[in-house]
């Protein structure tokens, strides 16, 4: 089954007075359970590809297909509704509400879909406990540090099974071990919940544990081949 | 409602993250409400208070006049039913204080000066309480009944025809007839007002002396009835204008004194305009907070917004945040308002900063009148008004693209 389909996108900014091709004519096909690596040097269209995706951007051509229905046409309030109910994000930084604890950002995305305090409460403590943050419930932000922040976000993006999960440089500001664990965490959700993942990384070690990994540069797809991951 | 609940706690957690800037928010909140309510309470006192003195000088809250009487207020109109038949009526109907009166212009002479006056023959049993002539306070004694042969003046009457207590005065005015009808009177009290043209143009004597000195039998010039409540004296009307039907004119005092009545709905639109004004200055900082606390936010709003919160409520978030400061500040304001007015609810002496009120009907001593719709007009105007201000800050944030705010540095 296919969970994420491009086909021929195209999107240019301006800078200056300069057009930049983030996407030029890109697609590309991902299947639901795959573990995707898109990756390129700064500039090179792996983050407007993912915002793409993820419903964030429109681009100025092509069509966006997710898990069969084409988003990219949608209107501001569908993409929200889409962006609830099917997709998990994890962004590089500034991850979570800071005037939340982790069991609150954990619950907010359930809270805003309306799930029912009591299934809220239990599967964040769960989902708590498996992302290894049982203690934490009650900090904030400013109370964790980076790993366990992202360890709530990426708890937050799959607590209400998304089918679907994107990760903007994840590992970005994580120190090496953490950025393991981060990794063997995405991996182990990935192969119990089949759930879909698309990174976006320049990151050699994040690159190492993806199934598949595609290059890109100035924004066309250079490269799409499936590894042994670590 | 689930929604609400998560934009109330929000906002509600976002108000003290800044908690410098959101208390002295909301001590201005709090300073302007207070400023609403307390300055609307003394203002408030300060027409009631006029009002009243103007409506115990006419007096009543309805009256009963022969239809030619405001024309020409001499004996001849009077009211064209017998004293005794009146009583009955008004009586009969379970009307409780009112009072008829013979009133006319006069002159009183004493042995060195002459003034014009306004005579008042009166029943004072019937009128105890009912004026602004205090009985207890009289120097000498009030007139005893309505057969009573002394005069009760006032004191300022009293120094202007350089008499005193237990001398002598003439009264002379026209009978019915236009033949001239005088009497001597020995005054027997001298009163005092908060008014102190009431105390030079009033003169207070028996009924019953006074009609015989007009030669008028049972007859009165005015019938004045006193309600409860002298915003709302239509019932009052009605009932006294039912007993009476046409053959004398029912007014109330609002007509009979339209100055007065205007200063009632002046007073309601200046209320109104006071609490915009202080609302203008305040809304200053009110928009300015929101204004910043939605531009140090601009990230955690894109946050929300990929995650797939809609616009909607984004601006929801905004809005209740405002609310929550203005509710709160508004809550602090209105209970030092009442508590600022309660020492002061007995009177405060302002003859220091306002000599000379007395000449534009005003009371030296302010009774603070805190109404509770004023508090609530107050409360929801603050409301409503902060509201819309809290529109434009609010619709900025809710229409954020997500991705470039989460981006913004």
């Amino acid at each position: 089954m296919t969970a994420v389909r491009c086909i021929d996108l195209c999107k240019t900014y301006r800078q200056g007075d300069q057009d930049i091709k983030a996407l030029d004519h890109v697609s590309i096909q991902i299947d639901a359970g795959g573990f995707v690596c898109l990756s390129a040097p700064s500039g090179g269209g792996k983050t407007t590809l993912l915002n793409a995706i993820g419903g964030l951007d429109r681009p100025d051509s092509g069509e966006v297909y997710i898990a069969g229905r084409r988003i990219d046409n949608l209107s501001k309030g569908q993409l929200a509704e889409l962006r609830l109910r099917q997709i998990g994000f994890v962004f590089q930084a500034f991850n979570l509400i800071p005037v939340l604890t982790a069991r609150e950002n954990i619950e907010f995305v359930m809270q805003v879909q309306g799930v029912p305090a009591l299934r809220r409460r239990a599967e964040s403590m769960e989902i708590l406990e498996e992302v290894g943050l049982k203690g934490l419930e009650d900090r904030r932000p400013a109370e964790m540090s980076g790993g366990q922040q992202q360890r709530v976000a990426v708890a937050r993006a799959i607590v209400s099974e998304p089918a679907l999960v994107l990760a903007d440089e994840p590992t970005a500001n994580l120190d090496s071990k953490t950025a393991d664990d981060l990794m063997a965490l995405f991996r182990e959700l990935n192969e119990r919940h089949n759930t879909t993942f698309i990174m976006a990384t320049h990151d050699k070690r994040v690159m190492s544990y993806a199934k598949r990994l595609v290059r890109m540069l100035d924004g066309r797809i250079v490269d799409d081949i499936l590894q042994h991951a670590a | 409602m689930h929604m609400l609940a998560i934009l109330g706690r929000l906002a509600w957690r976002n108000l003290w993250r800044n908690h410098r800037r959101t208390i002295v928010m909301l001590a201005a909140i709090s300073l302007g409400a207070w400023a609403m309510i307390f300055m609307t309470a003394l203002m408030r006192g300060m027409v009631r208070d006029m009002i009243d003195d103007g409506i115990s000088a006419m007096p009543g809250h309805v009256q009963v006049h022969n239809r030619q009487f405001r024309d020409d207020p001499s004996v001849a109109n009077l009211i064209p039913v017998s004293d005794s038949s009146i009583v009955a009526l008004f009586d009969a109907a379970g009307i409780e204080h009112w009072a008829s009166r013979v009133r006319v212009p006069a002159v009183v002479t004493s042995e060195r000066e002459s003034r014009g006056v306004t005579l008042l023959g009166i029943d004072p049993a019937r009128e105890k309480g009912l004026t602004f002539v205090s009985y207890e306070d009289v120097d000498g004694r009030f007139l005893a009944d309505a057969d009573d042969t002394g005069i009760v003046i006032g004191k300022k009457l009293a120094a202007t025809l350089d008499t005193r207590l237990g001398k002598r005065v003439v009264l002379m005015t026209q009978d019915p007839g236009n033949d001239i009808a005088d009497r001597g009177f020995r005054i027997v009290g001298l009163f005092t007002a908060d008014m102190q043209a009431f105390e030079e143009n009033y003169v207070f004597a028996g009924k019953t002396t006074v009609q015989d000195m007009l030669r008028i039998g049972d007859s009165v010039s005015e019938i004045f009835v006193v309600g409860d409540d002298y915003r709302n004296v239509e019932p009052l009307y009605t009932k006294v204008f039912e007993l009476i039907g046409e053959s004398a004119e029912v007014i109330r005092w609002y007509d009979l004194d339209s100055y007065l009545g205007a200063m009632l709905d002046v007073m309601d639109g200046f209320v109104l305009i006071w609490i915009v004004v202080i609302f203008l200055a305040l809304s200053f900082g009110l928009v300015n907070t929101l204004v910043m606390a939605v531009f140090e936010r601009v990230r955690e709003i894109g946050l929300m917004l990929a995650l797939g919160m809609k616009p909607i409520n984004i601006l929801g978030q905004i809005i209740i945040e405002s609310l929550l400061l203005l509710a709160l500040g508004l809550f602090i304001g209105s209970t030092l308002a009442w508590a600022s007015v309660q020492p002061i609810k007995d009177g405060v002496d302002v003859s220091i900063v306002g000599e000379g009120m007395e000449l534009w009907g005003m009371p030296s001593v302010l009774y603070p009148e805190l109404l509770v719709s004023d508090i609530v007009l107050a409360n929801v105007v603050v409301l409503v008004l902060g509201f819309l201000a809290s529109l434009s800050p609010a619709w900025r944030a809710a229409h954020y693209e997500p991705i470039e705010a989460i981006t913004k540095v």
